[in-house]
């Protein structure tokens, strides 16, 4: 890693970071809303994206910056299982295309703003509500913090040293969000997304030209695979089951996240989102062929200290010192588009299902935005917090779990959908038991995402959290048979 | 909302069938452009996985 700091790179990166910031502010006046001070403005941005603008907000918001360095990073280190990334990114829009649509239709019928609201609205249940409320807040807390790492390998990778860079960064993240809202991180995306889409398109068109061509960069990465004696870039039989649950698992809890639903809500209508399933696969393209930098930086024989630099430090040795730049600026800016909806995503839910549900059962509309802003502000210091002082580890492992914790609000989220069976009793049962027993397992596992199961004589390894899952709706089952054969209920 | 129509939702179990079942394509051969089978086969489903969607986007009222 470089540490003199490359002039022309930093002046590129500070020109683009400047762009975003001013359009950050300009946002509050971008579509003007009478007032911004309702939380459906503030927080929903009015649920007036049409496609494109949802198209551009969703992807900034999933495809994060953490994803553009943990995905190579994650392939340079074990080879294809890596890859589960992109059949994850490809089942999740049929999955959006069924369930969202629907979901969208009861939040904008009932001016629902959360997963918790919706829950709460269904069932009339409190602690469900919290149960789905608490998940989402603590799910999503150590998410920013690793869109803070990703801007952190940024600006590393400009020669910048110290926490200071980082700090200013967020801190302006946080003003802009905190006066504009949803519409700031949707202005904003649109720049981000191109930046990433012409570095994407440029690394690959360009690096594999410069180490020889695709089969040599297999090759070569096949090659340094064993030599190290593991991982490989086809996948062992054993990593079969673990490869399919994961992305499963993965896609199932995608759109659980307080910052993807908010995009959901922020939809103009179910129609937007049906195209948006249609349309957003175009960034999974991009993930998939991103994934391929970590073969390159095989190739190439990088020396890196940690896999997350295999990406700013395959452009720095790759790219022109201005392009070099573009490309860390691109990073940067595209941890900053999801840190914002993941902070507001958070507040809605602080906002509408403690204080509104707790301390404040009168609030106006412009009471909830008010305390909304306030705590996307508290979000993101917490995380700029968890950054500074523990160990970056922590919060991977704290990522890891959130995934797992996410996954289990999902039967509350989505079965209502499709049957009026299931009883509030019964799903908070499941919840419990998916999320404290999933965590006891991965806890017991070493932190690990993957769990052995041992049938008689096989043994299979599999995603953590869809076992957990699986628990979680078995428990749901179960409670259910019985809460509705104890309760003779009036047929509603 | 009651579908009126089917609504062609089977199509969109094809990905799952395609892509989590990995045996069916854990190779090196076919390469093509020297990338092995098992990344061109999962980069395909991501245009086939859209185009499956489209074609049950097409049989839904675009009015809500």
């Amino acid at each position: 890693m470089r540490t003199d700091v490359d002039t022309t790179a930093l002046a590129v990166f500070l020109f683009f970071f400047a762009l975003v910031t001013i359009m950050g502010f300009i946002a509050a006046r971008w579509r003007r809303p009478k007032t911004l001070a309702v939380l459906d403005e503030w927080g929903l941005g009015g649920r007036q994206f049409g496609t494109w603008i949802t198209w551009f907000l969703v992807g900034g918001d999933f495809y994060t910056a953490y994803t553009v360095i943990a995905v190579p990073a994650l392939v340079y280190s074990v080879g294809a299982y890596g890859f589960f990334a992109l059949p994850y990114t490809i089942i999740v829009y049929p999955f959006v295309f069924s369930v969202m649509p629907k979901l969208w239709h009861v939040a904008k019928e009932h001016g629902y703003v959360t997963a918790a609201d919706v829950v709460h609205g269904w069932y009339g249940s409190r602690a469900l509500e919290v149960a789905v409320a608490a998940t989402g807040v603590v799910a999503t807390m150590p998410y920013i913090a690793l869109q803070l790492v990703g801007m952190a390998t940024a600006i590393k990778a400009l020669g910048l040293v110290g926490e200071l860079p980082l700090i200013a960064a967020f801190v302006v993240l946080a003003l802009y969000t905190y006066s504009s809202g949803l519409r700031a991180p949707a202005l904003i995306a649109f720049v981000k997304d191109a930046m990433i889409y012409i570095v994407v398109i440029a690394a690959i068109a360009l690096i594999p030209g410069q180490l020889g061509g695709y089969s040599a960069v297999f090759a070569g990465a096949d090659e340094a695979f064993k030599a190290k004696g593991s991982g490989g870039i086809l996948l062992a039989p054993s990593q079969y089951a673990a490869y399919a649950s994961l992305a499963l698992g993965s896609a199932l809890a995608a759109f659980m996240y307080p910052h993807t639903l908010t995009g959901v809500f922020a939809s103009r209508s179910a129609n937007t989102i049906r195209k948006n399933a249609v349309l957003l696969p175009a960034y999974t393209l991009m993930l998939g062929l991103l994934a391929l930098l970590g073969y390159m930086g095989r190739a190439a024989h990088l020396k890196i200290a940690s896999a997350n630099d295999v990406v700013p430090v395959l452009f720095h040795t790759l790219f022109a010192s201005w392009f070099a730049g573009f490309a860390f600026a691109a990073i940067a800016i595209g941890a900053l588009v999801p840190a914002a909806v993941m902070s507001i995503g958070a507040a809605n839910l602080f906002t509408r299902n403690f204080w509104k549900a707790y301390v404040d059962p009168q609030v106006t509309p412009a009471g909830e935005a008010a305390v909304a802003k306030i705590a996307s502000l508290v979000v993101k210091i917490g995380a700029l917090l968890v950054i500074l002082y523990l160990p970056t580890q922590f919060a991977l492992d704290l990522q890891l779990l959130g995934g797992l914790w996410i996954l289990q609000t999902l039967p509350a989220l989505v079965f209502r959908l499709f049957t009026r069976w299931l009883t509030a009793p019964a799903l908070l049962a499941g919840w419990a038991v998916g999320l404290f027993g999933g965590t006891y397992l991965a806890w017991t596992d070493g932190l690990k995402p993957l769990h052995a199961l041992t049938f008689g004589y096989t043994k299979v390894t599999a995603y953590v959290g869809l076992i957990a899952l699986a628990a979680n709706v078995t428990t749901v089952v179960l409670v259910n048979l019985g809460v509705t054969s104890l309760t003779k209920r009036p047929s509603s | 909302m009651v579908p009126k129509t089917w609504h062609r939702l089977w199509l969109l179990l094809l990905p799952y069938i395609g892509l989590l079942w990995v045996p069916f394509y854990n190779f090196r051969e076919p390469a093509l452009f020297g990338i092995p089978f098992f990344y061109w086969y999962q980069l395909a489903w991501v245009p086939v996985s859209a185009l499956l969607t489209w074609i049950a986007y097409r049989t839904y009222s675009h009015e809500d």
